[in-house]
Parts: C-alpha cells; structure tokens; sequence
C-alpha cells in the first residue's frame, strides 16, 4: 500500500515520464537536423582555428543556429561588442515574434517557463507552437522536455563537430550551405502552409532590394524596417486576405 | 581578439539572443490581453522574416563574376525539389549541402 506521499511523488515522476515518452518522437527529426548542422557547425568553427570548447559554451548560452555560425565569423574580426549586440539583436529579432506567439501557451508552466523562453529556437518553437499534445500528457513537462532534448542535440553535436574537424582530411568548402538549405526548408514549409504567399513575397523581395542598395554588410537592419513598414501599411488588405490563415 | 574579448563578444551574442526570446514575456504580462496590432505582426512576420534570412546566407554570391551564383542556385532548386516530394526535412537539407560541395569543389 502506498501513502498518500508516495502516491503524490510516483503522480509527479510519471507526469514528467509520460511526458518525455511523447516529447521524444517529436524530437527525432529535430535530432538528425541538429547533428547535422551541430557538426557542420563545430567543423567549421574547428577549421577557421578555435577549439570545441567554442561550439560547446556559445551552443549552451547562444544556442541559436544562425547567428553561431555569424558570431564565427566577428570572432575573427576585430573586437567589436557593439557591432555584435546588434548583430544579434537583428538575427534575433524573429524570436520576438515566437515569444508573442507563446505568450499564452506557456502560461501556467511554472519554473520550467524561464528555460522555455531561454530554449526557445526556431525548431524548439515550432514543435512547441504545433504540437498536439495528448490532453492526459503535462503540457509544461512536454515543452520542457522537447526544449531539453533539442538543446542536448545541438550541444552534442556542435561540440563532436569541434572535436573530430581536426582530424577531417576531405575538403568542407561549402559546407556552410546547410544553413542556407535549412532556411530554404522553413521558409518552403511555412509557405505551404499559408493560403496567401504576400508576406513571404514581401520579405523576399524587401531583403534583395536592401541587399542591391545598402550592400551585403549593411542590408539587414534597412530590410527589417521596410519588412515591418510594409506589413503594418499593408495590415488591412494582408489581413483581409488572408483570413484565417493569417 | 584576447580571450577575454572573445568571451565578452560570446556573452554580449547570448544577451542579445536572450533579450529577443524574454522581451515580450515582460511586455505583454500573461495578465492582459496581447494588443491586435502586436497579434498581426506575430502572425505575418514569419514568413517574410525566413524570406529574409534565405537572402542574407546569399548575400556573397557575386552574380556578374564566377559561376554568376549557378551553383547556389542549382542547390536550392534542389532542396526544394526533394523536399516539395519527400517533405523530409534532413533529406532535403543533407542532399542540397552534398550537391552544392560537389558543385562548388568538382565542377565550378
């Protein structure tokens, strides 16, 4: 017979288990595309001359893809923290617009909210935003969990790629296109997803513009100004549009 | 860049990224409703924001010079190819990196 302790602390460890058991399919993409990238990462930081414990702490305390690929390079340049922060204030900026999407999901998810925020990539907030959680499943354990899971992705396989890029003989020249492929794979998802395409288009076109007039170290903040002025002119028609795809 | 000045970019990076993921969370508080405008934007923006960034992975390729960015853009039609039939995102993303080194260091 158990007490009503025991009762209550086996409740809570299946809560958690329960719900890592169904976090965990979810991951196993997330898993093969992070170790991919992970490794790509940490060679590529192993070739242009830093150690893995580079890849392993900026994985842990970054832990965002595309600007540690960007921070590789200002950490070749010259010593410039301004110009990073902005860097990656502008790199960073989409995660805002995850943090406005969370904003209710995440409600009632008690200490594990801090990390779920601290955790929050592209790929950990998808899974989050999409997934149908079963109703007997803890919602805040299965975020937390997914989190969890994608971060020891990254971190592991960053810091693999750091550790065996030294002993890499082949040529990794272009390599670093995975990024480029990953961004072309969410940008395709979510346009398959979405009925109107204008907002996509916008941020397409937007970017090349800027690119063409500001040049290629200069274009992003230009492209993210005219991005957000052309959707907040456009918000009636976008809206209407797309209804509730929007 | 001393070691220190390393750490101090590195550090600067994570608060960056930090103050993007924790910002809105201190904004809009759970307590009051989000306002439309800000709703719209968290609705709109993904797509052009990955339109974006596609953008910024090319912004190097050189068009009036070298293979005039063939090989960048023989890759992404294949990513999206493979992915428009698979829907398997590593597939997509494994084959595009593959193809584009065998471009760039065979044929290029």
């Amino acid at each position: 017979m158990h007490t009503n302790e025991n009762i209550l602390t086996t409740k809570k460890q299946s809560a958690s288990l329960l719900a890592l058991k169904t976090a965990f399919p979810y991951t196993i993409p997330i898993f093969a595309g992070f170790w991919f990238l992970g490794l790509t990462y940490g060679i590529y930081m192993n070739v242009s001359g830093f150690s893995f414990w580079y890849p392993f702490f900026m994985s842990l305390t970054i832990f965002g893809g595309s600007l540690e690929f960007v921070v590789v390079n200002l950490l070749l340049g010259s010593f410039n923290p301004l110009q990073a922060l902005a860097m990656s204030l502008m790199i960073q900026a989409r995660h805002l617009f995850y943090g406005i999407s969370m904003l209710d999901k995440f409600k009632g998810t008690g200490w594990k909210k801090c990390y779920l925020i601290f955790g929050m990539c592209d790929e950990t907030f998808s899974i989050n935003y999409s997934a149908q959680i079963p109703a007997q499943v803890d919602r805040g354990w299965f975020m937390f969990w997914v989190t969890v899971l994608n971060q020891i992705y990254w971190v592991s396989g960053s810091t693999i790629g750091g550790l065996v890029g030294s002993v890499l003989t082949f040529n990794t020249e272009g390599l670093d296109f995975a990024m480029t492929a990953l961004f072309v794979v969410i940008f395709l998802e979510q346009w398959l997803k979405e009925k109107s395409h204008w907002t996509a288009l916008i941020g397409l076109a937007a970017s090349v513009l800027c690119l063409f007039l500001f040049g290629a170290d200069d274009f992003l903040i230009p492209s993210m100004m005219l991005i957000l002025g052309a959707l907040t002119l456009l918000r009636k028609p976008l809206e209407q549009k797309e209804g509730a795809s929007l | 860049m001393t070691l220190s000045q390393e750490i101090i970019t590195i550090a600067v990076c994570a608060l960056g990224t930090m103050a993007t993921r924790f910002l809105p969370f201190l904004i809009f508080r759970s307590d009051k409703p989000t306002p439309k405008y800000i709703q719209y934007l968290g609705k709109a923006l993904p797509a052009a924001i990955f339109g974006m960034l596609i953008i910024y992975c090319l912004k190097n390729v050189n068009l009036l010079a070298g293979d005039h960015g063939l090989a960048e853009g023989i890759a992404i039609a294949a990513v999206i190819v493979i992915h428009l039939w698979k829907r398997q995102m590593l597939l997509s993303i494994a084959v595009g990196t593959i193809g584009y080194m065998l471009l760039k260091q065979l044929v290029f």
